[in-house]
């Protein structure tokens, strides 16, 4: 009984629930992660470039 | 070969983070009142701090290194790794203001912990105003070498201490831990930690690059 109460009023707070079980939430994720990828690969290519100008040192 | 010319770390960094980007959405987290799904961003503006301690943790020991070696290398690893760290700085200030506003009701609330961040940042200002503003090499990497081992003591303190002493908005102060059973459960930090790994090799990483261009500059410099 007391741990029914507990857990009607944990679901009681709202979270993003239908955006979960719409799978709208991995349209987030997708975009996050292809602009941080992206970020990555920028900041490998600037990385390569520069021991690329350290070794004609 | 040198740490910082390895790929390995820079590998495993980016990899974390789309880790804690997929599972930070995705993994469950405590439901609570006023935070809802907003406590997912612990795992962004947290790490934001933990990558401006690594980088000015660097920093400050490559200052005491510079002191004891006057090697010219050591105060540009010091003086790059502090300007990564104000940066990573700003990045917490400014996720930090617009939680604020949905969590708090404020950008700024006048709490403790915003308060000292605020004096801190100033203090680490000051530090690059102090380098710009003397001409003389050997003189600036000397004094701004000092100035900073008294900075980072300072900070520490003002971030980490004096808010957990009086009543603030942030958890872990004024009594309620940090990361405690309240606020956050284990399923948080299995993200969360690896966050911390992650965001600080990538300040190490920000910090290397720039050490890298400053000091092809120096030696350009120094031939001419």
């Amino acid at each position: 009984m007391l741990l029914c109460f507990v857990a009607v009023k944990a679901q009681a707070v709202e979270m993003a629930d239908e955006m979960r079980s719409s799978g709208k939430i991995y349209v987030v994720i997708g975009t996050i992660v292809i602009v941080f990828a992206g970020l990555a690969i920028y900041l490998f290519s600037i990385d390569r470039r520069l021991k690329k100008i350290e070794k004609e040192k | 070969m040198k740490f910082i010319y390895q790929t390995w770390w820079k590998v495993l960094a980016v990899v974390i983070i789309f880790y804690t980007l997929v599972a930070g959405f995705l993994l469950g987290v405590p439901r609570l009142p006023i935070l809802h799904e907003t406590i997912r961003n612990t795992y962004f503006h947290v790490p934001m701090w933990i990558a401006m301690f690594t980088v000015f943790t660097i920093s400050v020991i490559y200052s005491i290194k510079y002191l004891q070696s006057g090697k010219e290398e050591h105060d540009l690893i010091a003086v790059e790794a502090a300007n990564t760290g104000i940066f990573f700085f700003v990045l917490g200030l400014i996720t930090g203001m617009l939680w604020a506003k949905y969590a708090w009701g404020e950008y700024w609330s006048n709490d403790p912990k915003q308060n000292s961040a605020a004096i801190a940042f100033l203090l680490y200002c000051a530090y690059l105003v102090l380098r710009n503003s003397i001409d003389e090499e050997q003189k600036r990497a000397k004094i701004s070498a000092i100035y900073n081992i008294f900075a980072f003591p300072v900070m520490v303190v003002l971030i980490m201490v004096l808010p957990r002493l009086t009543d603030s908005l942030h958890p872990g102060n004024g009594g309620n831990p940090a990361f405690g059973k309240l606020d956050m459960d284990d399923r948080m930090r299995i993200v969360l930690y690896p966050a911390f790994i992650a965001w600080a090799l990538m300040a190490v990483w920000i910090a290397t690059i720039r050490y890298r261009i400053r000091l092809i500059e120096y030696k350009k410099n120094a031939i001419n």
